[in-house]
């Protein structure tokens, strides 16, 4: 029987939403099964709850589902923190969720597309050339060439955040080697060992699936003739912060993971070096940027790549995941046209509707940035990882002066745009449970076709008042339930 | 399915050949304790040192080889590559790399005893609790090996990892005789005083041989027949004849197993040093120098580790 939110247990007696949209109990009254998860949530004590956070961290470390800290002398080991509360998303939201995101590969798919073959979408004046031709990301081998089922972005992770009024707004696409989906699966593990009572009986979705769907997409985009590709996963090493997850994903596709020295190119074909010599690869998932894949075509200092990898490529004997060039279409200035990006190519209303967003290289965009500094957040549009952003609401006049001059020497290095009161989910924190700050990155695997990881990554801001979800500054994740309809 | 990376290859074998180092340097501070106690001269740390050829980063620390700076040196010291802590982390560095391959328990538990190793306080290495101490390892590196026997998936990755241990294990088991080689040189001083048997009884005992050993020698226990043993029988698991014999064998099936061309010269080194086991008696090696032999095995078995590199690893 659903406990209703009047009699729900100690728990929850003292917990205050505030202004915000809250996950679990904003929609409780009106879906049953949010309110079940409710009820048993606050029928949980305390302590006991904490004593089970405790184990599941120490775990998390012992298992080795960590990023790497590099110090002077040591690699240093650090959990992502993980909240045991899981943030749930009833089916309906995520039907929608679902169809957008698989909107959002499609326009970003073809778009990519135009831009290396007839750049229509520049010549008919939907995005500045200058934006995305003179892009440090836009790589000009890629002109021309032509990539399986036109798939760019075989994988890609988009940042949504959600306003005060519940609806879901997409603050960030990641186009490239978008990060996070191992906790994903990682975290639903630890659920199910240290929170069996919290989940049994309960209809989430499955999120097992990831690998097989991974490797199944590598496969489609894998050159034509191959019975049986050979895919890998191309990592920058053991010291890369990401190492857990290539060995994750490597693991689950059950490939192997290897580095740039394993690779080597002759007659513009990949191979590997095994105990046996030289066995052919055809599909490599690569967790390297573009500018270090192969000396020989970009950076000629880079040691993690492979000479001659773009020349294999360009010819088609081996698939890149993602394919080369795909920053371009992730940029923060690029993504306020993605709006206008997806109504030019697929005639469609977006499904999830951008958070708004003011251009500072339009001169319109620069006027009510600089109007309403005080309200806006700033962000450049090359930095990643929650750097360099000004959040107008909560800076000193010192800081808003500095970003005022930022913004009147270099426009075009900016966007701004309102501050969303990011929603809240209940977190367990030192006074308690308490609501704290999320984001959802879903991930949309895509080789023929299109496929979204259920849920994925929620990002939880573990200090107080935040709205920054970054690993690198106190954030850390939650398990995230997609219910069953 | 593909061929193994000649990489994961490398790191299988030395993460076993880093963690049976462990286990050994457990084993040789544990009978040098024993042996020291009976001996007064301060000179009875020193060896350690030298044994494994290490004395320049010794001498940049400390002052003086006594139980204190050599027990640190070699237990938590990660200026010593050959250190306990050292070793360990080279391996779970080896088993980070493989970890694609691996057991979750694996990593696990080799993750685990690192970081146990980092936060010993100095004083468990003090006197009254170093022998526990030198156990603790022993047993963490025994669930190492069992994990690994319980958990490694059989592919050539498990073929390396073995093998590395084998080689590994001959190695070793040379260093620890050669901590009392002095005691066999051919005309000898003082061998047979009740002193220098009970230092061979715990070099014995060192190398979980001494029940073993009795089984074979049921009375008396003699300096060069405990030397025998632990480098000649062929039933003893760590005796240095069983390894390379064991060593031979896995070679031979990885090779005929997954049809490998490398690695004949590798297999010629084990026979030749089979052969020369096999045909050897204790007395001959007293003979003509128990040093030197075990100088010229220590040489054969670097050779057999470079031709493995060089036909597996692509080094």
């Amino acid at each position: 029987m659903a406990d209703t939110s009047s009699d729900a247990g100690d728990l929850l007696a003292r917990y205050s939403v505030g202004p915000f949209f809250d996950e679990l109990l904003s929609k409780a009254d009106c879906d049953p099964a949010l309110a079940d998860i409710v009820g048993r949530l606050a029928r949980m004590d305390l302590d006991d709850l904490r004593l089970r956070a405790g184990d599941a961290e120490q775990e998390l470390f012992n298992l080795g589902i960590t990023f790497l800290i590099l110090s002077d002398r040591e690699a240093i080991d650090r959990i992502l923190p993980f909240d045991v509360i899981p943030r749930v998303i009833p089916a309906d939201d995520w039907r929608r969720l679902e169809s957008g995101v698989e909107q959002r590969v499609q326009a970003l798919n073809l778009f990519l597309h135009d831009l290396y073959h007839d750049q229509k979408v520049v010549h008919d004046g939907v995005v500045p050339a200058e934006l995305v031709l003179g892009h440090p990301q836009f790589v000009d081998a890629m002109m021309g060439l032509d990539v399986p089922h036109r798939t760019y972005v075989h994988v890609l992770g988009v940042d949504l955040v959600r306003d005060a009024e519940g609806t879901f707004r997409v603050l960030e696409d990641n186009c490239r080697c978008p990060s996070g989906v191992s906790y994903v699966v990682e975290n639903r593990h630890m659920m199910r060992r240290a929170f069996p009572d919290l989940m049994s009986g309960l209809r989430v979705r499955n999120v097992d699936d990831y690998g097989r769907r991974l490797h199944n997409a590598l496969c489609d985009v894998a050159p034509a003739g191959v019975d049986e590709p050979q895919v890998v996963l191309l990592s920058p090493g053991t010291y890369n912060s990401a190492y857990f997850e290539h060995v994750f994903l490597a693991r689950e596709m059950g490939v192997p993971l290897v580095e740039g020295r394993d690779l080597f190119v002759e007659n513009d074909r990949v191979f590997m070096r095994t105990i046996g010599g030289l066995s052919p690869v055809h599909a490599i998932y690569r967790r390297i940027g573009d500018d270090f894949l192969d000396p020989q075509a970009f950076r000629p200092d880079s040691l993690l790549g492979v000479p001659g990898l773009m020349r294999a490529y360009a010819k088609g004997n081996v698939a890149l995941a993602n394919a080369v060039g795909t920053g371009v279409s992730d940029d923060k200035a690029v993504y306020a046209y993605l709006p206008r990006i997806i109504r030019y190519y697929l005639d469609q209303e977006p499904l999830i509707p951008n958070v708004p967003t003011h251009i500072c290289r339009e001169k319109e965009g620069l006027q009510i940035t600089l109007d309403r500094l005080a309200d806006l957040v700033v962000k450049p549009v090359g930095e990643a990882g929650g750097y360099g952003i000004t959040i107008g609401p909560h800076a000193t006049r010192e800081e808003l002066d500095a970003c005022r001059a930022q913004l009147l020497e270099d426009p075009s290095n900016y966007i701004s745009q309102p501050m969303i009161p990011l929603s809240v989910c209940p977190t367990l924190t030192d006074d308690g449970i308490e609501p704290r700050h999320v984001d959802l990155r879903p991930f949309a695997i895509t080789g023929e076709s299109t496929w979204v990881l259920p849920g994925g990554l929620t990002r939880v801001a573990l200090r107080k008042g935040t709205l920054i979800v970054n690993s690198s500054q106190g954030g850390g994740s939650k398990d995230t339930w997609v219910l069953r309809g | 399915m593909a061929r193994l990376l000649a990489r994961y290859a490398d790191a299988s074998f030395w993460m076993a050949r880093y963690m049976e180092r462990a286990e050994n340097m457990a084993r040789v501070i544990d009978v040098n304790a024993t042996v020291a106690r009976y001996d007064t001269g301060a000179s009875t740390w020193a060896p350690i040192v030298d044994l494994y050829a290490n004395q320049e980063a010794f001498a940049a620390k400390y002052a003086e080889a006594d139980q204190a700076s050599v027990v640190r040196f070699s237990v938590l010291d990660l200026d010593s590559p050959q250190s306990i802590r050292a070793m360990v982390r080279a391996a779970r560095e080896n088993a980070r790399t493989l970890r694609p391959l691996i057991s979750t328990e694996m990593w696990l538990h080799l993750n685990t005893f690192h970081e146990w190793l980092g936060n010993l306080r100095p004083n468990r290495i003090a006197d009254p609790h170093l022998a526990s101490l030198c156990a603790a390892v022993k047993q963490r590196c025994q669930a190492h090996t069992g994990i690994a026997e319980g958990t490694f998936f059989r592919d050539e990755g498990w073929s390396f990892y073995q093998l590395g241990m084998m080689i590994e294990r001959a190695d070793q088991t040379t260093r620890l005789v050669d901590i009392k080689y002095h005691t066999l040189l051919p005309s000898p001083e003082n061998v047979g005083s009740a002193q220098d048997i009970s230092q061979w009884n715990a070099l014995l005992r060192s190398a979980a041989g001494y029940h073993a050993f009795r089984r074979i020698h049921p009375r008396g226990l003699q300096p060069a027949d405990v030397a025998g043993f632990l480098l000649l029988n062929p039933k003893f698991p760590r005796s240095l004849a069983r390894c390379v014999d064991d060593a031979n064998g896995l070679l031979t099936s990885l090779k005929s197993n997954y049809g490998l061309i490398g690695g004949n010269s590798a297999l010629e080194r084990l026979d030749e040093l089979q052969a020369v086991l096999l045909e050897a008696t204790i007395k001959d090696v007293i003979t003509h120098g128990l040093h030197e032999f075990i100088d010229w095995v220590q040489r054969r078995l670097n050779r057999l580790t470079e031709e493995i590199a060089a036909d597996f690893f692509g080094r």
